[in-house]
């Protein structure tokens, strides 16, 4: 589907829409050795879903969204390791708040720029949120990770089991809460105007938007959903390791979102998804050159299909349709 | 009597290149009044320091006899400030519809709502249509606005800034780039502007400025030349030496 937004737009949920959920409940009966996994994939989407929200609608380049994946992965386990809180919805709120607060305070600094000096300022959030993590080794546990981390059961009930069934339901549950919260988001006046923030900023101005509240409105909401997926992922893998913040998780997901298409809601399920599958099946074909795959579809992907693979879908449903037509 | 929009000794510097030096220029509501002069004189500088998009050196700007000096461009829109651009500044992506309603909605109010679905806005969606159909719009509503021929562009252009209801119009060259043949319709088109609207036109197509404009100021090297009626302007020596040549009248 491409870009929803806009006041001629129909909000009703399309039968394709329910697709991957559908796929989402199937791989739960179908595939049970690999829920721990889907969990991981899962909680990707979510991140990337967070990101499409303010590259893909708002039009902010970032490489530094880990910052706030991280401190939600490092405050959820940070509460439960060393607070001693355990309950998994409070640990995933805490989350949500702290990256929501690092969000509003450096979305108010980098939105007042742009282009360039943008890109390597949230670069550098990313850089100090991850030497942070590296130097505070008595909270954080450094270069060794943050371990002992106990989630207690959701609502007392569902305990995370060895196998991932809870995990992956916990997420995936979680993952339609904050897609129909971001749908939602989409489809309203004010994701019609972060549409057109990045279609013309000048013209937002000379409309009298308030542009620069909108953009930080989106971005403090997008840091909150990242924080939230990191929470997940803290939960899950009850360990934090500091792969969670820096360069490498902020430009992994871009590439995950240009994979699967930016600005299109579904490309934040489907660029993940293919990213992470590809990058097991090659880790285990070819585990010393697996990179260079993912760097092939990369390319191929920029080069022909420059609306990601959803893109690729779109051309091949019109040109069905035009020999329809025909 | 209140003007619609003044500027008082407006100055605009870029290091020792002066673009603008003591401009004065007044607009009574409802006036249709032309800016001309010849390219680099000044004129898109103005109208960006009016808007805000440009600080002033020096100098004041009034919007209904209320200092917006040093006003955001959003305030002074909500004050009743709307603009269209020299070269056209559409929403490119998005359908023609949603290019006026966005500005609607703003207007409105309404453009930071999170939660109702966008088209659940019927008064925002209706309106729209509304203008649209004032500049024979209708059928292209759904058309992504950069589908369209360059001319309905400019008609877009004029609707989204007609959208923010203002009282003081600047239009930057609305027949720009536009083909002679389309031009009329442009030129129909502003005659059908609402006659409470204070316009301020800067055009190079001096029919359509002598057949639009009740007034018109002459703006040569940032400094006002002279300002009158169409005929004492074709009639002033000056304005034909520098910018009309001296075949015409």
């Amino acid at each position: 589907m491409k870009r929803p937004a806009g006041y001629g737009a129909d909000p009703t949920i399309r039968w394709t829409e329910w697709l991957p959920w559908i796929a989402a409940v199937a791989v739960f009966f179908l595939l049970p050795e690999y829920l721990l996994f889907g969990a991981r994939i899962l909680t990707y989407i979510l991140f990337a879903l967070s990101l499409d929200l303010i590259l893909g609608y708002a039009g902010i380049v970032t490489l530094g969204h880990s910052a706030f994946f991280g401190l939600g992965a490092y405050t959820a386990g940070i509460l439960a390791a060393r607070v001693g809180l355990h309950d998994p919805l409070i640990l995933l709120a805490a989350a949500a708040v702290a990256a929501a607060l690092l969000g509003v305070a450096t979305g108010a600094v980098i939105l007042r720029t742009r282009g360039l000096t943008q890109l390597m300022l949230t670069l550098a959030i990313a850089a100090v949120c991850l030497e942070i993590a590296n130097k505070a080794t008595p909270i954080t546990g450094g270069a060794d990770g943050l371990s002992g981390v106990t989630i207690a059961p959701i609502l007392g009930l569902f305990r995370f089991d060895l196998f991932g069934k809870t995990a992956y339901l916990y997420c995936l549950l979680m993952l339609f809460a904050f897609w129909w919260v971001v749908r939602r988001l989409v489809y309203s006046p004010f994701g019609a105007a972060l549409t057109g923030i990045r279609e013309n900023t000048p013209r937002m101005h000379a409309i009298g938007a308030p542009v620069y509240r909108r953009l930080l409105i989106a971005y403090t909401l997008a840091a909150t959903i990242a924080g939230v997926a990191g929470a997940l992922l803290t939960q899950t893998n009850q360990f934090v390791g500091l792969n969670v913040l820096g360069f490498e998780p902020s430009g992994e997901l871009v590439v995950m979102l240009v994979l699967g298409g930016v600005g299109r809601l579904y490309g934040a399920f489907v660029g993940p998804l293919a990213y992470l599958i590809a990058q097991d099946v090659l880790a285990k074909q070819f585990p010393q050159y697996w990179y260079l795959g993912i760097g092939l579809i990369l390319v191929l992907v920029v080069l022909f299909a420059r609306g990601g693979l959803l893109g690729i879908a779109d051309a091949l449903a019109a040109r069905r349709r035009r020999r329809g037509m025909a | 009597m209140t003007l619609a929009l003044e500027t008082r000794a407006l100055c605009k510097s870029f290091g020792a290149l002066t673009v603008a030096d003591r401009v004065d220029l007044r607009l009574e509501a409802g006036v249709r009044h032309a800016l001309i002069g010849p390219n680099g004189a000044g004129k898109t500088t103005l109208v960006n320091m009016i808007t805000g998009r440009l600080a002033p050196s020096a100098g004041q700007i009034f919007l209904g006899g209320e200092d917006v000096t040093r006003l955001s461009q959003a305030a002074r829109v909500r004050r009743g400030l709307g603009r269209t651009f020299q070269i056209n500044a559409l929403f490119r992506d998005m359908s023609v519809l949603d290019n006026v309603a966005l500005g609607i909605a703003e207007r409105d109010g309404v453009g930071g709502r999170l939660w109702r679905p966008a088209s659940a806005h019927v008064r925002v969606c209706a309106e729209a249509l509304e203008l649209l159909a004032m500049f024979g719009l209708t059928d292209d509503a759904d058309r992504r606005v950069l589908d369209l021929p360059y001319g309905k562009q400019r008609l877009v252009e004029i609707a989204i800034a007609l959208g923010l209801r203002p009282t003081v119009l600047l239009l930057d060259e609305p027949a720009a780039g536009v083909p002679s043949l389309e031009s009329h319709r442009i030129l129909e088109s502003l005659e059908r502007l609402p006659a409470s609207i204070a316009i301020l036109i800067i055009e190079h197509d001096m029919d359509l400025v002598f057949r639009f404009a009740q007034r018109i100021t002459v703006l040569v090297q940032g400094e006002v030349l002279c300002e009158g009626a169409p005929a004492e302007i074709a009639d002033d020596p000056r304005v034909r030496r520098v910018y009309l040549g001296e075949r015409r009248g």
